[in-house]
């Protein structure tokens, strides 16, 4: 999923400062799994606007409301009338919610509420990693299912760096080395053999690298 | 032409190399100073590329300072700054001023360093690195496919560690690497000998001393201080307390740190495979000279 974390209220609040409608505007997908910009996190967020706005002497009309998924123009409808009559929106959606929001609702301004973060997973309860950067060229094949491109912090696809120790990353030791994951994966499936393969450099060019993406499928489109 | 390095390597003399930070300034004073320290006591000399993501001046530029010196260097390049296109014009561009030896290092993250909100390149990995430099050498061919309109001649390097995990995995990282091109093979520093020496027990198993020439890496220890912040803080080190212990019942800390790089020379010697010491006094580069003396290392071969 996406993971996402709500924005610093401070900044917030200071985005909004303004306006004097606001609609904060939830997202019921992946923001909403991850506790970043569901219902709840709307309503709240709402509240606290409020709240701040009304300490600072400048009240101001807030309303929350939570759309199925922002990332579609389709689900945006649903949101229609309340975004007409609100000055500002902050979008509690990830930065994909945003932006459809922005080209869907052209005459209004949408604000970001979260800073998207990853794409990942939840480890743990309260606890998210990162696990893909979609890369545009999937090597989890080739490496037992563990990506190196986004869990290696320097994304090498030939093996573990030398400062890889104790099984963490020399980046933190609260990071697990995922090339000291993939090496034990291997050996363990008897892959000595895949292991010692040299991989060639990584075609870079189906990745963000290669310039934003556009994906078209000619199979489906109408 | 071959490097200095690779004719003493090829000579079977046990080979001393050095290594010099770059400044954080633009003083060649600075460079030519540790050179000249240097100069005679060691067969080559690195350069470090932007050690632990630390901006200093480039290791080319300083390379051809010692160079202009009568003093060989080998450059480092790291696959952290700079793609692909940035790496081969570097090559080019240093061998066309004559430094052959090109050290291939992944490079320590940039959140060690003075810019730790840097992007991080790694567009290739070190394994490709030297796949790429020997590829440009042997194939005279880039990357991307494209002819280089003259040979270039140089020799590549790689680095070891034996310290790093897994363990097991270790030498077949070696085995890789020597696959991939290289012609040499520095190690990370060693404290941790009796786990040197099981690695290169594998080496052995493998062959791969008889495929490529190994140098034993030193950091000369000049204060206690220095030991416990390499055991603590340096990634992929190893320091094991006797180390520890041995400074600090010394009277004398930096005559101890010596005798400690002179003993485990003297026994590195008589290691099967291991072809030389790599000397890395960074910040204490007079004391290679009397260290290189006391290892029974001097005078250093004049070929021609
Ligand atoms: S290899 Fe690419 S697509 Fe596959 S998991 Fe990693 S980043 Fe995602
Ligand atoms: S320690 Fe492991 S995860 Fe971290 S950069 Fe090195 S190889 Fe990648």
């Amino acid at each position: 999923m996406i993971v996402a974390q709500r924005k610093p209220l401070a900044e917030i609040i200071k985005a909004v400062e303004p306006f004097e409608k606001i609609l904060v505007l939830g997202c019921g997908e992946c923001v909403t799994v991850c506790m970043a910009g569901g219902d709840k996190e709307a309503r709240e967020t709402a509240l606290a606007l409020s709240l701040a706005r009304r300490k600072a002497g400048k009240p101001v009309q807030v309303k929350s409301h939570t759309v199925e998924r922002q990332c579609e123009f389709e689900y945006l409808e649903a949101a229609r009338k309340l975004v007409e009559e609100a000055d500002v929106v902050v979008s509690l959606a990830c930065g994909v919610g945003v932006q459809t929001m922005n080209m869907h609702f052209a005459e209004k301004q949408t604000l970001p509420g979260l800073n998207t973060t990853f794409m990942g997973y939840p480890a743990e309860q309260g606890v998210w990693l990162e696990n893909c950067l979609g890369c545009g060229n999937c090597v989890l094949e080739e490496t037992m299912g563990i990506c190196p491109i986004a869990r290696c912090s320097k994304s090498m696809l030939n093996g573990p760096c030398g400062g890889s120790q104790n099984g963490k990353c020399e980046v933190s030791k609260d990071l697990d080395c995922a090339w000291h994951l993939i090496v034990e994966r291997m050996l363990k499936f008897n892959k000595l053999d895949d292991l010692m393969k040299i991989r060639p450099p990584k075609d870079w060019s189906t990745s963000h690298h290669g310039g934003p993406r556009k994906m078209i499928r000619e199979d489906v489109k109408l | 032409m071959k490097s200095n390095l690779q004719k003493v390597l090829e000579s079977g003399a046990f080979v001393v190399t050095g290594e010099l930070g770059p400044p954080k300034s633009a003083e060649r004073e600075k460079i030519e100073h540790h050179a000249k320290i240097l100069k005679g006591y060691v067969d080559a000399v690195n350069l470090t590329d932007n050690q632990t993501a630390i901006v200093r001046a480039s290791s080319i530029a300083c390379g051809k300072i010692v160079l202009d010196m009568g003093l060989e260097p080998t450059i480092q390049i790291t696959c952290r700054d700079r793609n692909r296109i940035g790496i081969q014009s570097d090559v080019l561009g240093a061998a066309a001023l004559g430094i052959k030896n090109m050290l291939c290092i992944q490079g320590d993250h940039a959140s060690f360093g003075n810019e730790p909100q840097a992007k991080n390149v790694n567009d290739l990995d070190s394994i490709n690195l030297i796949a790429t430099l020997k590829k440009m050498r042997d194939e005279q061919t880039l990357l991307g496919g494209d002819k280089l309109e003259a040979p270039i001649d140089i020799f590549i390097g790689a680095v070891a560690n034996p310290f790093a995990d897994p363990f097991e995995y270790r030498v077949y990282r070696l085995a890789q690497k020597v696959a991939a091109g290289a012609d040499f093979i520095q190690t990370q520093a060693i404290f941790d000998m009796e786990r040197f020496e099981r690695w290169m027990e594998k080496v052995r198993e493998l062959g791969l001393h008889k495929k490529v020439p190994i140098l034993a890496g030193i950091i000369p220890l000049k204060s206690l201080g220095a030991a416990r912040y390499m055991k603590n803080n340096v990634s992929g080190m190893i320091v094991p307390d006797h180390i520890i212990d041995r400074l600090k019942a010394a009277p004398d800390k930096k005559e101890e740190g010596v005798k400690i790089a002179v003993e485990m020379i003297q026994h590195l010697k008589t290691v099967e495979g291991v072809a030389g010491v790599h000397i890395m006094a960074v910040a204490w580069e007079e004391i290679v000279p009397e260290i290189v003396e006391r290892a029974g290392l001097l005078p250093r071969p004049q070929l021609a």
